[in-house]
Protein backbone atom coordinates (compact mmCIF):
# COMPACT_ATOMS: atom_id res chain seq x y z
CA UNK A 1 0.00 0.00 0.00
CA UNK A 2 1.28 3.46 -0.71
CA UNK A 3 0.58 6.72 1.52
CA UNK A 4 1.15 10.22 -0.93
CA UNK A 5 2.69 13.28 -0.14
CA UNK A 6 0.42 15.50 -1.28
CA UNK A 7 2.42 18.60 -0.56
CA UNK A 8 6.62 17.10 0.27
CA UNK A 9 7.13 20.01 3.13
CA UNK A 10 10.41 22.19 3.13
CA UNK A 11 12.79 19.31 3.80
CA UNK A 12 11.36 15.69 4.29
CA UNK A 13 13.51 12.86 4.11
CA UNK A 14 13.05 8.88 4.61
CA UNK A 15 15.36 8.27 7.50
CA UNK A 16 15.91 5.16 10.12
CA UNK A 17 18.85 4.74 12.67
CA UNK A 18 21.61 5.14 9.58
CA UNK A 19 24.71 2.73 8.24
CA UNK A 20 27.47 2.17 10.54
CA UNK A 21 30.20 0.43 10.05
CA UNK A 22 30.97 2.21 6.92
CA UNK A 23 33.08 5.00 7.56
CA UNK A 24 36.76 2.91 6.38
CA UNK A 25 34.90 4.30 3.18
CA UNK A 26 34.32 7.21 4.02
CA UNK A 27 30.15 6.66 4.44
CA UNK A 28 29.11 9.29 7.28
CA UNK A 29 26.70 7.54 9.90
CA UNK A 30 23.35 9.48 8.64
CA UNK A 31 20.07 8.65 10.04
CA UNK A 32 17.47 10.14 12.13
CA UNK A 33 18.98 13.15 13.29
CA UNK A 34 17.46 12.23 16.94
CA UNK A 35 17.82 8.57 16.92
CA UNK A 36 15.82 8.28 20.01
CA UNK A 37 13.06 9.90 18.80
CA UNK A 38 12.12 7.63 15.89
CA UNK A 39 12.94 4.84 17.58
CA UNK A 40 10.11 5.78 20.39
CA UNK A 41 7.50 6.72 17.20
CA UNK A 42 8.16 3.10 15.83
CA UNK A 43 7.74 1.70 19.21
CA UNK A 44 4.26 3.74 20.45
CA UNK A 45 2.72 2.53 16.30
CA UNK A 46 3.80 -0.99 17.01
CA UNK A 47 7.17 -1.04 14.16
CA UNK A 48 10.70 -2.14 14.98
CA UNK A 49 12.58 0.57 16.45
CA UNK A 50 15.36 0.60 13.03
CA UNK A 51 11.77 0.84 10.88
CA UNK A 52 12.24 3.57 8.58
CA UNK A 53 9.97 7.06 8.83
CA UNK A 54 9.94 10.26 8.17
CA UNK A 55 12.17 13.50 9.02
CA UNK A 56 10.12 16.89 8.71
CA UNK A 57 11.95 19.57 8.86
CA UNK A 58 9.84 22.71 8.92
CA UNK A 59 6.63 21.04 8.79
CA UNK A 60 5.12 21.47 5.31
CA UNK A 61 3.75 17.93 4.78
CA UNK A 62 0.72 16.80 4.08
CA UNK A 63 0.45 12.83 3.45
CA UNK A 64 -2.85 10.73 2.39
CA UNK A 65 -2.92 7.46 3.36
CA UNK A 66 -4.96 4.68 1.29
CA UNK A 67 -5.49 2.29 4.10
CA UNK A 68 -5.47 2.26 8.16
CA UNK A 69 -2.32 3.00 9.28
CA UNK A 70 -0.63 3.56 13.36
CA UNK A 71 1.11 7.02 13.26
CA UNK A 72 2.94 8.56 16.06
CA UNK A 73 5.35 11.47 16.05
CA UNK A 74 7.74 12.98 17.85
CA UNK A 75 9.77 16.19 17.70
CA UNK A 76 9.69 19.94 18.13
CA UNK A 77 6.53 21.71 19.07
CA UNK A 78 4.66 20.98 15.78
CA UNK A 79 1.12 21.95 15.10
CA UNK A 80 -0.39 18.25 13.59
CA UNK A 81 -3.85 17.20 12.83
CA UNK A 82 -5.20 13.55 11.39
CA UNK A 83 -7.84 15.77 9.17
CA UNK A 84 -9.19 18.74 11.68
CA UNK A 85 -8.31 16.62 15.06
CA UNK A 86 -5.29 17.17 16.72
CA UNK A 87 -2.58 14.87 17.35
CA UNK A 88 0.09 15.68 20.04
CA UNK A 89 3.48 14.49 19.85
CA UNK A 90 3.98 10.81 21.58
CA UNK A 91 0.65 9.70 21.31
CA UNK A 92 -0.25 6.90 19.02
CA UNK A 93 -3.37 7.24 16.34
CA UNK A 94 -5.21 5.64 14.01
CA UNK A 95 -5.47 7.27 10.49
CA UNK A 96 -8.12 5.80 8.01
CA UNK A 97 -8.07 5.40 4.30
CA UNK A 98 -8.62 8.77 2.74
CA UNK A 99 -7.25 10.52 5.42
CA UNK A 100 -4.58 13.09 5.82
CA UNK A 101 -1.74 13.70 7.94
CA UNK A 102 -0.86 17.29 8.20
CA UNK A 103 1.95 18.96 10.49
CA UNK A 104 2.68 22.66 10.53
CA UNK A 105 4.53 25.41 11.86
CA UNK A 106 6.84 24.72 15.03
CA UNK A 107 6.89 27.09 17.66
CA UNK A 108 10.00 25.40 19.23
CA UNK A 109 12.49 23.23 17.28
CA UNK A 110 12.58 22.57 13.76
CA UNK A 111 12.21 18.93 13.17
CA UNK A 112 9.57 15.96 13.62
CA UNK A 113 10.01 11.95 12.79
CA UNK A 114 6.80 10.24 11.56
CA UNK A 115 6.46 6.60 12.42
CA UNK A 116 3.96 4.71 10.19
CA UNK A 117 3.02 1.15 11.19
CA UNK A 118 4.75 -0.87 8.54
CA UNK A 119 7.28 1.53 7.84
CA UNK A 120 8.27 3.05 4.81
CA UNK A 121 10.06 0.26 2.31
CA UNK A 122 12.13 1.88 0.03
CA UNK A 123 14.88 -0.05 -1.02
CA UNK A 124 17.54 -1.06 1.25
CA UNK A 125 21.52 0.38 0.64
CA UNK A 126 24.00 -0.64 2.46
CA UNK A 127 22.25 -2.11 5.65
CA UNK A 128 20.25 0.89 5.41
CA UNK A 129 17.02 3.07 3.92
CA UNK A 130 18.32 6.31 5.10
CA UNK A 131 18.39 9.04 2.88
CA UNK A 132 22.19 10.06 2.10
CA UNK A 133 21.06 13.71 0.55
CA UNK A 134 24.84 14.96 0.55
CA UNK A 135 26.04 11.62 -1.56
CA UNK A 136 22.40 10.95 -3.13
CA UNK A 137 21.63 7.81 -2.33
CA UNK A 138 19.55 5.89 0.16
CA UNK A 139 15.89 6.87 0.92
CA UNK A 140 13.22 8.56 -1.94
CA UNK A 141 16.33 8.36 -4.98
CA UNK A 142 18.57 9.88 -2.71
CA UNK A 143 16.64 13.10 -2.20
CA UNK A 144 13.75 14.65 -0.07
CA UNK A 145 10.30 13.90 -0.85
CA UNK A 146 8.51 15.91 -3.45
CA UNK A 147 5.07 16.93 -3.54
CA UNK A 148 2.63 14.46 -4.67
CA UNK A 149 5.11 11.71 -4.12
CA UNK A 150 3.88 7.97 -3.18
CA UNK A 151 5.47 6.19 -0.52
CA UNK A 152 5.66 2.18 -0.61
CA UNK A 153 4.67 1.26 2.99
CA UNK A 154 5.19 -1.99 4.79
CA UNK A 155 2.71 -4.54 5.54
CA UNK A 156 1.58 -3.98 9.28
CA UNK A 157 2.62 -5.74 11.85
CA UNK A 158 0.35 -8.09 14.02
CA UNK A 159 1.16 -5.40 17.02
CA UNK A 160 0.26 -2.72 15.03
CA UNK A 161 -2.82 -4.85 13.61
CA UNK A 162 -3.73 -5.09 17.25
CA UNK A 163 -3.22 -1.58 17.87
CA UNK A 164 -5.19 -0.51 15.10
CA UNK A 165 -8.34 -1.86 16.66
CA UNK A 166 -7.65 -0.75 20.21
CA UNK A 167 -7.47 2.48 18.61
CA UNK A 168 -11.04 2.00 16.63
CA UNK A 169 -13.53 3.83 18.55
CA UNK A 170 -10.82 6.08 20.47
CA UNK A 171 -8.74 7.27 17.71
CA UNK A 172 -5.91 8.83 19.61
CA UNK A 173 -4.19 6.64 22.20
CA UNK A 174 -4.64 8.53 25.42
CA UNK A 175 -0.67 7.15 26.97
CA UNK A 176 2.47 9.07 25.55
CA UNK A 177 6.36 8.21 26.76
CA UNK A 178 7.86 11.09 28.69
CA UNK A 179 7.85 14.70 27.44
CA UNK A 180 11.31 14.88 26.84
CA UNK A 181 10.86 12.23 24.87
CA UNK A 182 8.09 13.18 22.57
CA UNK A 183 9.35 17.08 22.58
CA UNK A 184 12.66 17.21 23.21
CA UNK A 185 13.36 20.77 21.90
CA UNK A 186 14.28 24.21 24.20
CA UNK A 187 14.30 27.73 24.22
CA UNK A 188 18.08 28.37 24.56
CA UNK A 189 18.71 25.22 25.73
CA UNK A 190 22.17 24.63 27.23
CA UNK A 191 24.15 21.58 25.40
CA UNK A 192 26.51 19.29 27.71
CA UNK A 193 29.65 18.35 26.25
CA UNK A 194 32.94 17.00 27.04
CA UNK A 195 36.38 18.65 26.28
CA UNK A 196 37.76 17.81 22.93
CA UNK A 197 41.38 16.38 22.33
CA UNK A 198 42.30 19.25 20.46
CA UNK A 199 41.56 21.75 22.81
CA UNK A 200 45.49 22.76 23.41
CA UNK A 201 45.06 23.79 19.48
CA UNK A 202 42.60 27.01 20.45
CA UNK A 203 43.51 29.29 23.40
CA UNK A 204 42.44 28.95 27.02
CA UNK A 205 40.28 32.05 26.14
CA UNK A 206 38.90 30.17 23.50
CA UNK A 207 37.20 27.55 25.69
CA UNK A 208 36.07 29.39 28.57
CA UNK A 209 34.52 31.86 26.02
CA UNK A 210 32.79 28.65 24.73
CA UNK A 211 31.35 27.58 28.13
CA UNK A 212 29.98 31.16 29.03
CA UNK A 213 28.98 32.63 26.29
CA UNK A 214 25.51 32.12 24.15
CA UNK A 215 26.07 31.38 20.36
CA UNK A 216 23.75 31.75 17.49
CA UNK A 217 22.58 29.43 14.92
CA UNK A 218 23.60 30.76 11.75
CA UNK A 219 21.12 30.21 8.67
CA UNK A 220 23.73 27.94 6.53
CA UNK A 221 23.09 25.18 9.41
CA UNK A 222 21.62 21.96 7.86
CA UNK A 223 22.05 17.64 8.59
CA UNK A 224 25.68 17.80 8.76
CA UNK A 225 26.22 20.55 11.02
CA UNK A 226 25.06 23.84 13.14
CA UNK A 227 27.26 26.28 12.23
CA UNK A 228 27.75 28.92 15.24
CA UNK A 229 28.05 32.56 14.97
CA UNK A 230 29.19 34.57 18.30
CA UNK A 231 32.12 35.28 20.12
CA UNK A 232 35.37 34.23 17.79
CA UNK A 233 37.25 31.56 19.21
CA UNK A 234 40.75 31.82 19.04
CA UNK A 235 43.06 29.12 17.54
CA UNK A 236 46.58 28.72 18.63
CA UNK A 237 47.47 28.16 15.19
CA UNK A 238 45.89 28.84 11.77
CA UNK A 239 47.33 25.31 10.63
CA UNK A 240 45.31 22.48 10.25
CA UNK A 241 45.82 19.21 11.74
CA UNK A 242 46.08 15.69 9.93
CA UNK A 243 43.02 14.64 9.54
CA UNK A 244 41.51 12.35 11.59
CA UNK A 245 37.54 11.14 12.85
CA UNK A 246 34.96 13.10 13.75
CA UNK A 247 31.98 12.20 14.70
CA UNK A 248 27.86 13.26 15.30
CA UNK A 249 28.30 16.06 18.62
CA UNK A 250 32.24 16.89 17.63
CA UNK A 251 32.83 20.74 17.97
CA UNK A 252 35.10 21.72 15.54
CA UNK A 253 36.64 25.54 14.95
CA UNK A 254 37.70 26.56 11.70
CA UNK A 255 40.69 29.39 11.02
CA UNK A 256 37.49 31.91 10.75
CA UNK A 257 37.09 31.17 14.92
CA UNK A 258 33.42 30.32 14.23
CA UNK A 259 32.73 26.67 15.66
CA UNK A 260 30.66 24.22 14.05
CA UNK A 261 28.60 21.62 15.98
CA UNK A 262 28.96 18.16 13.86
CA UNK A 263 25.64 16.09 13.32
CA UNK A 264 24.87 12.58 11.34
CA UNK A 265 25.56 13.61 7.91
CA UNK A 266 28.83 15.05 8.66
CA UNK A 267 32.20 14.00 7.06
CA UNK A 268 33.68 11.01 8.39
CA UNK A 269 37.27 13.08 8.79
CA UNK A 270 38.27 16.56 9.56
CA UNK A 271 41.23 18.07 10.46
CA UNK A 272 40.03 21.35 12.18
CA UNK A 273 40.90 21.09 16.16
CA UNK A 274 38.18 19.36 18.14
CA UNK A 275 37.61 21.96 20.95
CA UNK A 276 34.58 19.52 21.91
CA UNK A 277 32.13 17.11 21.79
CA UNK A 278 28.60 17.47 22.78
CA UNK A 279 26.77 14.23 24.51
CA UNK A 280 25.01 11.98 22.47
CA UNK A 281 22.54 12.53 25.12
CA UNK A 282 22.33 15.72 24.06
CA UNK A 283 22.12 15.60 20.07
CA UNK A 284 18.81 15.31 20.10
CA UNK A 285 18.55 18.42 21.38
CA UNK A 286 20.69 20.28 18.91
CA UNK A 287 18.65 18.36 16.37
CA UNK A 288 15.85 21.00 17.25
CA UNK A 289 18.38 24.55 17.06
CA UNK A 290 17.05 26.57 14.13
CA UNK A 291 18.71 29.81 12.73
CA UNK A 292 19.04 32.63 14.73
CA UNK A 293 17.90 30.13 18.09
CA UNK A 294 20.76 30.93 21.05
CA UNK A 295 22.43 28.13 22.62
CA UNK A 296 24.84 27.47 25.33
CA UNK A 297 27.30 24.47 26.25
CA UNK A 298 28.51 23.52 29.68
CA UNK A 299 31.18 20.57 30.74
CA UNK A 300 30.46 17.59 32.36
CA UNK A 301 32.29 14.18 32.60
CA UNK A 302 32.56 11.01 30.08
CA UNK A 303 31.28 9.06 32.89
CA UNK A 304 28.61 11.35 33.62
CA UNK A 305 27.63 11.39 29.86
CA UNK A 306 27.45 7.59 29.78
CA UNK A 307 25.25 7.55 32.71
CA UNK A 308 22.88 9.45 31.56
CA UNK A 309 22.86 7.91 28.26
CA UNK A 310 22.87 4.00 29.99
CA UNK A 311 19.72 5.30 32.26
CA UNK A 312 17.94 6.57 28.81
CA UNK A 313 18.89 3.32 27.58
CA UNK A 314 17.25 1.16 30.57
CA UNK A 315 14.02 3.68 30.58
CA UNK A 316 13.94 2.72 26.98
CA UNK A 317 13.62 -0.44 27.52
CA UNK A 318 11.17 -0.51 30.37
CA UNK A 319 9.17 1.55 28.07
CA UNK A 320 9.02 -0.93 25.20
CA UNK A 321 8.28 -3.79 27.83
CA UNK A 322 4.86 -1.75 28.55
CA UNK A 323 3.68 -1.32 25.60
CA UNK A 324 4.68 -5.23 24.83
CA UNK A 325 2.30 -5.62 27.60
CA UNK A 326 0.04 -3.43 26.91
CA UNK A 327 -0.82 -4.78 23.36
CA UNK A 328 -0.95 -8.72 24.84
CA UNK B 1 50.27 5.28 22.03
CA UNK B 2 47.53 8.07 23.28
CA UNK B 3 44.28 7.06 23.50
CA UNK B 4 41.75 9.92 24.04
CA UNK B 5 37.93 10.36 23.67
CA UNK B 6 36.21 11.16 20.43
CA UNK B 7 33.15 12.08 22.47
CA UNK B 8 31.45 9.67 24.28
CA UNK B 9 30.91 6.77 21.91
CA UNK B 10 33.96 6.51 20.14
CA UNK B 11 38.26 7.24 21.21
CA UNK B 12 40.81 7.75 19.21
CA UNK B 13 44.02 6.08 19.32
CA UNK B 14 46.97 7.56 18.37
CA UNK B 15 49.09 4.22 17.12
CA UNK B 16 51.96 6.76 15.13
CA UNK B 17 53.64 10.20 15.20
CA UNK B 18 55.33 12.23 13.13
CA UNK B 19 53.33 10.73 9.55
CA UNK B 20 55.40 13.78 7.52
CA UNK B 21 58.87 12.30 8.32
CA UNK B 22 57.65 8.52 7.85
CA UNK B 23 54.66 8.13 6.40
CA UNK B 24 55.09 4.61 5.05
CA UNK B 25 55.64 3.20 8.63
CA UNK B 26 52.73 5.24 10.11
CA UNK B 27 50.33 3.78 7.67
CA UNK B 28 51.86 0.08 8.69
CA UNK B 29 51.38 0.66 12.37
CA UNK B 30 47.92 1.69 11.39
CA UNK B 31 47.05 -0.95 9.59
CA UNK B 32 48.68 -3.67 11.84
CA UNK B 33 46.20 -2.04 14.80
CA UNK B 34 43.24 -1.78 12.90
CA UNK B 35 43.76 -5.76 12.38
CA UNK B 36 44.29 -6.31 15.87
CA UNK B 37 41.38 -4.89 17.34
CA UNK B 38 39.24 -6.35 14.83
CA UNK B 39 40.44 -9.86 15.52
CA UNK B 40 39.96 -8.47 19.51
CA UNK B 41 36.34 -8.51 18.89
CA UNK B 42 36.03 -6.07 22.01
CA UNK B 43 32.11 -5.88 23.11
CA UNK B 44 30.75 -2.96 22.08
CA UNK B 45 32.73 -1.64 19.25
CA UNK B 46 30.79 -0.85 16.53
CA UNK B 47 33.70 0.18 13.90
CA UNK B 48 36.85 1.34 13.34
CA UNK B 49 38.02 3.99 11.15
CA UNK B 50 41.68 4.43 10.06
CA UNK B 51 43.31 7.56 9.04
CA UNK B 52 47.05 8.38 8.64
CA UNK B 53 48.16 8.23 12.54
CA UNK B 54 45.31 6.95 14.26
CA UNK B 55 41.96 4.89 14.26
CA UNK B 56 38.93 5.92 15.67
CA UNK B 57 37.27 2.96 17.63
CA UNK B 58 33.15 3.40 17.76
CA UNK B 59 31.29 2.05 20.65
CA UNK B 60 28.07 1.97 21.78
CA UNK B 61 28.61 2.05 25.64
CA UNK B 62 25.52 0.17 26.59
CA UNK B 63 26.49 -2.56 24.44
CA UNK B 64 30.24 -2.73 25.89
CA UNK B 65 28.20 -3.02 29.41
CA UNK B 66 25.89 -6.06 28.29
CA UNK B 67 29.05 -7.19 27.14
CA UNK B 68 30.70 -7.03 30.67
CA UNK B 69 32.36 -4.03 30.73
CA UNK B 70 31.68 -1.84 33.88
CA UNK B 71 28.67 0.25 34.36
CA UNK B 72 30.26 3.11 36.40
CA UNK B 73 33.05 3.28 34.00
CA UNK B 74 33.08 1.82 30.89
CA UNK B 75 36.37 4.30 29.39
CA UNK B 76 38.81 2.89 31.93
CA UNK B 77 37.98 -0.83 30.77
CA UNK B 78 37.45 -0.29 26.93
CA UNK B 79 41.40 1.78 27.13
CA UNK B 80 42.46 -1.36 29.09
CA UNK B 81 40.77 -3.74 26.70
CA UNK B 82 42.66 -1.83 23.67
CA UNK B 83 45.70 -1.68 25.40
CA UNK B 84 45.36 -5.63 25.46
CA UNK B 85 44.60 -5.82 22.24
CA UNK B 86 47.75 -3.94 20.86
CA UNK B 87 50.23 -4.92 23.37
CA UNK B 88 53.21 -6.15 21.67
CA UNK B 89 52.13 -5.53 18.31
CA UNK B 90 55.41 -4.66 15.98
CA UNK B 91 54.76 -3.59 12.31
CA UNK B 92 57.72 -5.18 10.87
CA UNK B 93 57.26 -8.15 12.65
CA UNK B 94 53.97 -10.69 12.95
CA UNK B 95 51.96 -8.09 11.94
CA UNK B 96 52.95 -7.04 8.42
CA UNK B 97 50.24 -7.97 6.07
CA UNK B 98 50.76 -7.43 2.29
CA UNK B 99 47.95 -5.50 1.05
CA UNK B 100 46.21 -5.71 -2.23
CA UNK B 101 47.63 -3.51 -5.22
CA UNK B 102 45.23 -1.41 -7.30
CA UNK B 103 45.51 -0.45 -10.72
CA UNK B 104 43.72 2.69 -11.75
CA UNK B 105 43.71 3.54 -15.16
CA UNK B 106 43.41 7.40 -16.29
CA UNK B 107 43.41 9.27 -19.15
CA UNK B 108 44.58 12.40 -19.35
CA UNK B 109 43.57 14.54 -22.16
CA UNK B 110 42.93 18.14 -21.85
CA UNK B 111 39.57 18.21 -21.11
CA UNK B 112 39.84 15.68 -18.25
CA UNK B 113 42.91 17.24 -16.73
CA UNK B 114 42.21 20.63 -17.02
CA UNK B 115 45.08 22.24 -14.60
CA UNK B 116 47.52 19.69 -15.55
CA UNK B 117 49.14 22.63 -17.25
CA UNK B 118 49.48 24.58 -14.12
CA UNK B 119 50.73 21.73 -12.23
CA UNK B 120 53.73 21.35 -15.15
CA UNK B 121 54.18 25.13 -14.75
CA UNK B 122 54.38 24.44 -10.63
CA UNK B 123 57.12 21.52 -11.41
CA UNK B 124 58.75 23.16 -14.35
CA UNK B 125 58.00 20.18 -16.24
CA UNK B 126 55.99 19.29 -19.54
CA UNK B 127 52.58 17.97 -19.66
CA UNK B 128 54.31 14.88 -20.67
CA UNK B 129 57.00 14.63 -18.03
CA UNK B 130 53.98 15.25 -15.52
CA UNK B 131 52.28 12.35 -16.71
CA UNK B 132 55.21 9.82 -16.76
CA UNK B 133 56.41 11.30 -13.21
CA UNK B 134 52.98 10.81 -12.25
CA UNK B 135 52.45 7.12 -13.36
CA UNK B 136 56.12 5.99 -11.96
CA UNK B 137 54.65 6.91 -8.33
CA UNK B 138 54.16 4.08 -5.74
CA UNK B 139 50.68 5.34 -3.91
CA UNK B 140 49.21 4.05 -0.85
CA UNK B 141 45.67 4.71 0.42
CA UNK B 142 46.00 6.28 4.09
CA UNK B 143 42.84 7.53 4.37
CA UNK B 144 39.64 7.49 2.87
CA UNK B 145 36.84 10.01 3.52
CA UNK B 146 36.06 13.64 2.63
CA UNK B 147 33.18 12.17 0.67
CA UNK B 148 32.26 8.51 0.35
CA UNK B 149 35.23 6.37 -1.49
CA UNK B 150 37.51 9.69 -1.77
CA UNK B 151 41.09 8.27 -1.25
CA UNK B 152 43.99 10.29 -0.04
CA UNK B 153 47.14 8.80 -1.57
CA UNK B 154 50.54 9.28 -0.30
CA UNK B 155 53.81 8.72 -2.36
CA UNK B 156 53.02 11.32 -5.14
CA UNK B 157 56.79 12.32 -6.26
CA UNK B 158 57.62 15.70 -4.34
CA UNK B 159 58.09 17.28 -7.53
CA UNK B 160 54.39 16.96 -8.39
CA UNK B 161 53.05 18.95 -4.99
CA UNK B 162 51.23 21.92 -5.58
CA UNK B 163 48.90 24.00 -3.69
CA UNK B 164 45.44 23.36 -3.92
CA UNK B 165 43.51 25.89 -5.54
CA UNK B 166 43.19 29.43 -3.81
CA UNK B 167 39.24 29.18 -4.89
CA UNK B 168 37.97 25.58 -4.79
CA UNK B 169 35.73 24.66 -7.64
CA UNK B 170 31.82 24.12 -7.50
CA UNK B 171 31.69 21.35 -9.75
CA UNK B 172 34.54 18.34 -10.10
CA UNK B 173 33.27 15.65 -12.33
CA UNK B 174 33.34 11.93 -11.03
CA UNK B 175 36.53 10.21 -11.63
CA UNK B 176 38.60 13.29 -11.64
CA UNK B 177 42.44 12.50 -10.56
CA UNK B 178 43.76 15.53 -8.30
CA UNK B 179 46.74 16.77 -6.87
CA UNK B 180 46.41 18.68 -3.30
CA UNK B 181 49.45 19.96 -1.56
CA UNK B 182 51.70 16.58 -1.18
CA UNK B 183 48.76 14.49 -1.64
CA UNK B 184 46.91 12.66 -4.58
CA UNK B 185 43.26 11.69 -4.71
CA UNK B 186 40.52 10.65 -6.66
CA UNK B 187 36.74 12.29 -6.87
CA UNK B 188 34.62 9.34 -6.83
CA UNK B 189 31.18 11.49 -7.45
CA UNK B 190 31.02 15.06 -8.54
CA UNK B 191 31.43 17.08 -5.89
CA UNK B 192 33.23 20.53 -5.09
CA UNK B 193 36.75 20.75 -4.40
CA UNK B 194 39.79 22.66 -4.55
CA UNK B 195 42.75 20.27 -5.93
CA UNK B 196 44.13 20.73 -9.19
CA UNK B 197 42.88 18.21 -11.46
CA UNK B 198 45.15 16.51 -14.31
CA UNK B 199 43.09 13.51 -15.61
CA UNK B 200 40.38 11.61 -15.13
CA UNK B 201 39.97 7.62 -14.00
CA UNK B 202 36.95 5.63 -16.13
CA UNK B 203 36.71 3.14 -12.67
CA UNK B 204 33.67 3.72 -10.68
CA UNK B 205 35.15 4.35 -6.84
CA UNK B 206 32.32 4.24 -4.71
CA UNK B 207 28.84 2.59 -5.55
CA UNK B 208 26.32 2.16 -3.00
CA UNK B 209 24.99 -0.70 -4.65
CA UNK B 210 27.57 -2.66 -3.67
CA UNK B 211 29.26 -3.29 0.04
CA UNK B 212 31.88 -3.03 0.68
CA UNK B 213 30.70 0.35 -1.65
CA UNK B 214 34.41 1.68 -2.06
CA UNK B 215 37.14 0.36 -4.07
CA UNK B 216 39.81 1.38 -1.58
CA UNK B 217 40.65 1.15 1.60
CA UNK B 218 43.60 2.27 3.41
CA UNK B 219 46.56 0.05 3.20
CA UNK B 220 45.70 -0.44 -0.52
CA UNK B 221 48.68 0.07 -2.90
CA UNK B 222 47.83 1.59 -6.06
CA UNK B 223 49.43 1.99 -9.73
CA UNK B 224 48.53 4.36 -12.38
CA UNK B 225 48.44 3.83 -15.81
CA UNK B 226 47.84 5.85 -18.46
CA UNK B 227 45.45 5.22 -21.09
CA UNK B 228 44.45 6.75 -24.25
CA UNK B 229 40.79 8.75 -25.23
CA UNK B 230 39.69 5.81 -26.84
CA UNK B 231 39.97 3.47 -24.19
CA UNK B 232 38.60 5.82 -21.78
CA UNK B 233 35.43 5.83 -23.63
CA UNK B 234 34.92 2.32 -23.78
CA UNK B 235 35.61 1.68 -20.27
CA UNK B 236 33.04 4.19 -19.18
CA UNK B 237 30.10 1.78 -18.27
Amino acid sequence: MKATAIRAGFLTSVQDLGRAGLREFGVSPGGALDPHALRVANLLVGNKEPAAGLEITFGGLRIRFADDRVIAWCGGDFEACIGSMRLASGHAALVQSGEDFSIESPAIGCRAWLAISGGIDVPVFLGSRATDLKAGFGGMNGRAIRDGEQLLLGENSERSKTLAETLRTGRIASWKPPHNWSNPAQPEPVLRFIRGSDADHCTAEAMKTFSRSGFFVSPDSDRMGVRLDGPRLERTSEKDLLSEAVAPGTVQVPPNGRPILLLNDCQTIGGYPKLAHVITFDLPIAAQLRPADTVRFSEVTLLEAHRVLCERERDLQQFRGGIEWHLK
Amino acid sequence: MQITPLGDCAVLIRVAENFDEAPEQALQKVIAAHRRLGAAKIPGVIELAPAYTTIALFYDPVRAIDGGAPAENVPDWLEHKIREALAGSDSRGADYVKNSVVEIPICYDPEFGFDLDEVAQHAELSPNEVIDLYAAGNYRVHCVGFIGGFPFLGGLPSKLATPRRETPRKEIPAGSVGIGGKQTGIYPVKSPGGWNIIGRTPLRLFDPQKNPPGLLRAGDQVRFRAISREEFERSVT
